[in-house]
């Protein structure tokens, strides 16, 4: 099966399908549960062991009493305590086989990022410059190593000279190889992964044994898991539940010795196993490994099952609107002429000034003015400022301007314009509003009074104003018009904010526009607020403010500045292509580097909470079932009338008791599958989603039992003995 | 004497939802302002004069509130101090004006003293033989005021913590149980009181009186303080009898007027309490869908009750056995169910008397852990509990952590409300399996096979939910059992309200987390469903197995 297309999460997002084949991680293709069920058997016995299942109250309970009818079935070997003990040890396999696939699953995994770990051969930097070889297990913290094309990456750490391709497919499953640079939010580099061209300087920033490959590994296994507030709660609650069990059991046979019928220790032991919850208590920890699997299979790593939970709880998602909500680059979407100016003459100016700009933005203005008509032959429109002797009659790119004489004036900050001289000596230019004004009138230029206007309303639509002007030679300058370049907003996020509210969950946008142009965006996207202008400080304002009214924020970044918010955040989400600072604060990291994946992580903590609630609701409402099978049978032979309880018309007393044993031991397999899947879900409101669920786990868990045990009974009591 | 308000010819179950609805508009409208004058006592920012002297006089400063340790510290301490003052009022009572010789055993005054104390009032003596006037006013009526204002003490806590965020005391204890007492119980008590001697119930200090009747027998006619022990018994869901027949005897319960006054003052404070809460939580629509669920319980509870006695026996007007004529099956069931389901115990008709399931009924309005709707502050703090183990169990379906009124229910808060659930099962089973073990207190059963299984069984959760009421049948008084119930009824008091109130503690250092619409809403439809479920699933579960070898096989055979 492979899951990582399978997860009920495809089915939650509505635009899942966006998530490509890249996502699929490197680890072997999943075999079916049967096999990997069968497989992990061995596994399933080891756990036996009843040092390991004392963690587990009610499950140790089931242990107890499997030594128990074992020991009696051999002082009485009939067929009934025999088929009791048998079942008994079945219902603890079962229970450990839950908890060994979970884990198996990972180790599969682990497997795969092991041979990343290969020992490597390090070049270490020495202080007089020159290079020593180590082993790659003996790096030190701070030790500068030398990589060049064609080498491993000895550990984790940062690029502090050089830049260099990487690649990275052995963490990311990412064949593309990515640059990693010394300084700025790419300086980031994973031990195991190899750098394909160029030369880097490493500082390693972690110890042997403690990379980020080490936690990897030891996170998908589940050797560091730890259990969640969450499942400490519910374990509480369970073990509370098992005491009181144990008690009225224990209570019933005084009760039963005065009614006039002691009970034997097996029926005992049957009713106990029956009642205590052993298929949430089974599947408990099959289901938190699960949910931290469902994580890796997105590639993303949880640093903790707590973060996993807190996912589930998030009511505040900052979300960064480049690359997150928006597409990240700007595209021209229109342009307005100032009085005075042809609509060609201005897109004919806007084309010239942007064939050389190479930005995503130039770009899109080329591709806009061609689109909207604008003749790449010179002179087709006329309406160019001029159409010089010697300009060739046709443009189509920066090349064929140059060599016409043509040249560029690349963007500065000083400048904040950028533009191009033609042979003939017009200048054109264009850049931020006041920036080209200031040359309009350095030049003393003509001032159009209609720009600010033009100005103002793309801002306040929520796009980016490019002011072009243009001096044909001899002439002042003028302003020709306005470029509206617009921040285009990813489809369908609209829709999965409104999922995003109907859970619950507010999601505040984050972005350095102005709050104009933020306003804009914001109400096109659908976010309910923004933070415009944003700093890293304003950023951890609001989170704490979230928080001191009892929020839970999440959110994604990969800057070093980030690493603040990443921490303070309770779901933090640093990107696998930010820096070390990022990854170490955030709790999660997210190898494909997407921002729009947080929306997915809140969805798989809350399926896990679902899934927990679901086999608990179900697995207790399972007993009054139970009791309708055990209770009529022990006491019939006393109090012949309690077979009116015996209302699934149970063939024996004996094949009764058996049958809710069996029962017990075979819906922990047949919620295996769930537990590891998960509980189907969609985006609902709480009210929706508690309706739905009661009636599905409630009375599903009510009603479900009475058919199995009948079922099995039907069986069961074909054996002879029993019937 | 014809069966009041409804007509005698009519199906008992027609009469009983006929009389429930009666009751239910009564209690509604007069709960209704009362929910207001609770919330606006304890919110009250003065003191009255008379209170200040209370607590100059126990040197208590009423301005300094308690973290819930000291809190449940007071509680706890002044509880034991009751037991051993009460304990000892009872053994020189000899000494004292009206006693007429009457007196307990060392043990039976023990468990008299835990069991007044504890809101209980189960009684192993029999009111005539082991009160003098001078105990029932100095120590039990005391008693039925204080442990009445020791519970709505509490539970007004609890609240408290539901509606503070992010500090750590949940109010004064002294002070909480002073304005109880003051503010609340007894100026209705005095209504009461009157209301009930308009009624026909005595008030005197009369001693015994012997005449010789018509047929020439001698018959020794009672008196006493009454009227005002009755009031408090009711109004306190207190239970105790001042004369062993209690609320069937016609002193005190004469007539279907005093009797329908009786059930609407048990049912009173415990429904005018979810007003309180759903007030002081700032959500009325939560004290609503409490009301609703404990409502819900109560009627079905009552009609189910008034079916089995109406098909009990052939004639017309059901299984009268053990019922007065003057109430019939309506008002006597109606009386039962309100007393077992509120922690009263009273009794206007012999609960050993009902039919196997009609009496498996009242068992099992006790074994719900009293929330239908429960003691006078037990049944509300009781249910509080109950809802956080709902809102952990389901609240996790919705996809978040679980929270009640905006309040985390993690690690610590499931703990303490889990161990407060089970604590009472606890120790009925306990309680109940051990005794049927031992001879002597098998001895005390009058009945055997199931029927005395049922008069065990109901004893302890009489005990175990300090309701008080007895099965009759059991003679109680002997060591084993006042000791024993003794114990029962002094751990599930106290030991519920530390556990309830550690779980206070735990909700009020909280901050509320906002509502949004991926909160599991706690007012609706579908949680007052769940939480009906989970009260009815706990209680199945654990007490399904007693029931069947008591009750259940009784029924069936």
């Amino acid at each position: 099966m492979n899951t990582a297309r399978n997860t009920p999460m495809t089915t939650v997002t509505g635009v899942a399908d966006h998530i490509p084949d890249k996502y699929a991680h490197p680890a072997p293709k999943r075999s079916s549960l049967v096999r990997t069920a069968w497989d992990n058997l061995p596994q399933a016995l080891v756990k036996l062991d009843p040092r390991h299942l004392v963690r587990q109250p009610v499950i140790f309970v089931v242990w107890v009493g499997s030594i128990l009818t074992t020991g009696l079935s051999v002082v009485d070997p009939s067929l009934f305590p025999i088929a009791v003990a048998v079942w008994l040890w079945a219902t603890l396999i079962f229970a450990n086989l839950a908890e060994a696939i979970a884990e198996g699953r990972g180790k599969a995994q682990a497997a795969s990022l092991r041979q990343t770990r290969v020992d490597t051969v390090a070049r270490r930097l020495r202080p007089d410059g020159d290079t020593e070889q180590v082993s790659g297990q003996a790096l030190q913290l701070g030790d500068r190593v030398v990589v060049e094309a064609g080498e491993v990456i000895p550990g984790d750490g940062d690029v502090v000279e050089g830049v260099a391709t990487v690649d990275e497919s052995a963490i990311t499953g990412e064949s593309a190889p990515v640059i990693r640079e010394s300084g700025g939010d790419r300086s980031a580099v994973t031990g195991g992964t190899t750098v394909l061209s160029d030369r880097i300087v490493v500082q390693i920033t972690s110890k042997p044994g403690e990379t980020f490959v080490d936690r990897m590994i030891a996170l998908v296994e589940g050797a560091s898991r730890q259990k969640t507030p969450n499942e400490i709660a519910l374990s509480i609650l369970l073990t509370v539940l098992t005491i009181v069990f144990l008690l009225a059991v224990m209570a019933l046979q005084p009760m039963a010795a005065y009614s006039g019928q002691r009970l034997s220790l097996v029926v005992l032991v049957a009713l106990l196993v029956c009642l205590i919850p052993t298929t949430i208590g089974a599947l408990l920890s099959a289901i938190g490994i699960a949910g931290m699997d469902r994580l890796v299979q997105r590639n993303v790593l949880a640093m903790s099952g707590r973060a996993v939970e807190a996912a589930g709880d998030v009511s505040t998602l900052l979300l960064d609107k480049t690359g997150t909500i928006t597409f990240g680059n700007r595209r021209a979407a229109d342009v307005m002429p100032v009085t005075g100016t042809d609509r060609g003459e201005l897109l004919r100016a806007a084309y010239l000034s942007s064939l050389a700009d190479e930005t995503p933005e130039g770009r899109s203005i080329v591709d806009f003015a061609l689109a909207e008509g604008t003749s790449a032959v010179v002179g087709a429109g006329a309406e160019v400022p001029s159409a010089p002797e010697g300009t060739p009659a046709e443009v189509n790119s920066a090349t064929d301007l140059l060599r016409a004489g043509a040249q560029f004036v690349p963007f500065t900050a000083q400048t904040r314009m950028s533009g191009v001289d033609l042979p003939d000596g017009t200048r054109i230019r264009k850049g931020a509003g006041s920036a080209v004004a200031a040359w309009v009138h350095d030049e003393a230029g003509h001032m159009a009074h209609d720009v600010d206007g033009a100005v103002d309303t793309i801002s306040r639509a929520g796009g980016t104003p490019l002011v072009v002007a243009a001096q044909a030679p001899g002439m002042p300058p003028r302003q020709l018009g306005v470029i509206f370049l617009k921040d285009i907003v990813k489809p369908g996020m609209r829709e999965r904010f409104e999922q995003l509210r109907a859970m619950g969950i507010r999601t505040v946008m984050i972005t350095g526009d102005n709050p104009l142009t933020a306003a804009a965006i914001a109400a096109e996207a659908g976010v309910d607020d923004f933070l415009a202008e944003a700093t890293p400080e304003d950023k951890m304002r609001l989170i704490k403010a979230e928080q001191t009214g009892g929020r839970l924020v999440a959110m994604a970044g990969d800057g070093t500045n980030d690493a603040p918010a990443l921490a303070q955040a309770d779901v933090g989400v640093a990107m696998n292509t930010g820096t070390s600072a990022a990854k170490e604060a955030g709790n999660m990291v997210d190898l494909d580097s997407d921002p729009t994946k947080l929306i997915d992580i809140v969805g798989i903590g809350k399926q896990l909470l679902i899934t927990r609630g679901a086999l608990t609701t179900f697995s207790i409402a399972n007993d009054v079932a139970k009791y309708f099978a055990i209770i009529p049978a022990m006491f019939v032979g006393i109090f012949p009338g309690l077979a009116t309880l015996n209302v699934m018309g149970l063939s024996s007393p004996k094949s009764a008791m058996l049958s809710a044993v069996i029962f017990n031991a075979l819906i922990i397999v047949a919620l295996i599958p769930l537990s590891l899947k998960g509980v189907g879900y969609r985006p609902l409101s709480a009210t929706a989603m508690l309706r739905r669920n009661l009636l599905v786990y409630g009375l599903g868990g009510l009603i479900a039992p009475f058919i199995g045990i009948k079922l099995i009974d039907l069986l069961v009591s074909l054996l002879p003995g029993l019937a | 004497m014809p069966t009041f308000a409804v007509s005698p010819g009519l199906n008992p179950v027609l009469q009983t939802v006929l009389a429930a609805g009666l009751v239910g508009i009564i209690v509604a409208v007069l709960a209704w302002p009362l929910g207001t004058w609770l919330a606006r006592v304890f919110l009250d920012e003065r003191h009255w004069r008379v209170e200040r002297a209370v607590y100059r006089a126990a040197g208590v400063d009423p301005d300094t509130e308690q973290r819930w340790t000291t809190y449940a510290v007071s509680v706890v301490a002044f509880g034991a101090v009751s037991v051993v003052g009460l304990w000892l009022l009872i053994v020189v009572q000899g000494w004292l004006p009206w006693s007429f010789d009457r007196s307990q055993t060392w043990h039976g005054a023990v468990n008299t003293a835990i069991s007044f104390t504890t809101n209980t009032n189960w009684q192993s003596y029999a009111g005539e033989a082991g009160a003098g006037h001078s105990l029932q006013l100095l120590g039990l009526t005391v008693q039925n005021f204080l442990s009445a204002a020791t519970g709505l003490a509490v539970a007004i806590a609890v609240v408290r913590a539901f509606a503070r965020a992010g500090v750590d005391r949940i109010g004064n204890f002294w002070v909480d149980l002073t304005r109880s007492s003051i503010r609340v119980l007894l100026p209705i008590s005095v209504v009461a009181a009157v209301l009930l001697i308009l009624g026909g119930v005595v008030q005197n200090l009369a001693s015994p009186t012997e005449i010789v009747t018509l047929s020439g027998e001698a018959q020794t006619i009672q008196g006493g303080p009454v009227a005002s022990q009755e009031a408090i018994k009711l109004l306190g869901t207190n239970g105790g009898g001042f004369f062993n027949a209690n609320s069937a005897h016609p002193y005190e319960n004469p007539t279907p007027w005093t009797n329908l006054l009786e059930i609407v003052l048990v049912l009173l404070i415990p429904f005018a309490l979810t007003r309180t809460y759903g007030l002081m939580v700032g959500d009325r629509r939560q004290g609503r869908l409490v009301a609703a669920v404990m409502a819900t319980l109560f009627g079905a509870a009552a009609l189910l009750t008034a079916w089995a006695e109406a098909s009990a026996a052939t004639a017309p007007t059901g299984s009268m056995e053990g019922k007065e004529q003057r109430f019939g099956i309506a008002w006597s069931v109606l009386f039962s169910t309100s007393t077992t389901a509120t922690s009263t115990g009273a009794v206007n008709s012999l609960h050993e008397s009902y039919s196997p399931l009609g009496g498996g009924l009242l068992l099992f309005n006790m074994m719900m852990g009293e929330v239908s709707p429960g003691g006078i502050g037990t049944g509300l703090y009781g249910i509080l509990v109950m809802a956080v183990i709902a809102v952990f169990i389901a609240g996790l379906m919705v996809g978040r952590t679980p929270e009640l009124l905006g309040k985390t229910i993690g690690r610590r808060e499931i703990t303490y409300a889990a161990l407060a659930s089970i604590l009472m099962p606890a120790l009925v089973l306990t309680g109940t399996a051990i005794s049927l073990v031992l001879p002597q207190a098998r001895a005390a059963l009058l009945a055997d096979g199931p029927h005395g299984l049922s008069e065990m069984l109901y004893a302890f959760s009489s005990a175990g939910n300090n309701n008080g009421s007895a099965f009759a049948g059991l003679s109680a008084d002997q060591p084993w059992l006042n000791l024993s119930m003794g114990v029962v009824m002094f751990v599930a008091r106290f030991g519920i309200i530390v556990l309830t109130l550690a779980l206070a503690g735990s909700l009020v250092t909280q901050r509320r987390r906002p509502v949004t619409a991926g909160t599991m809403p706690t007012h609706t439809l579908t949680f007052g469903f769940l939480l009906v479920g989970i009260v009815l699933l706990l209680a199945g579960l654990t007490f399904f197995p007693s029931l069947a070898l008591g009750p259940l096989a009784e029924a069936l055979s």
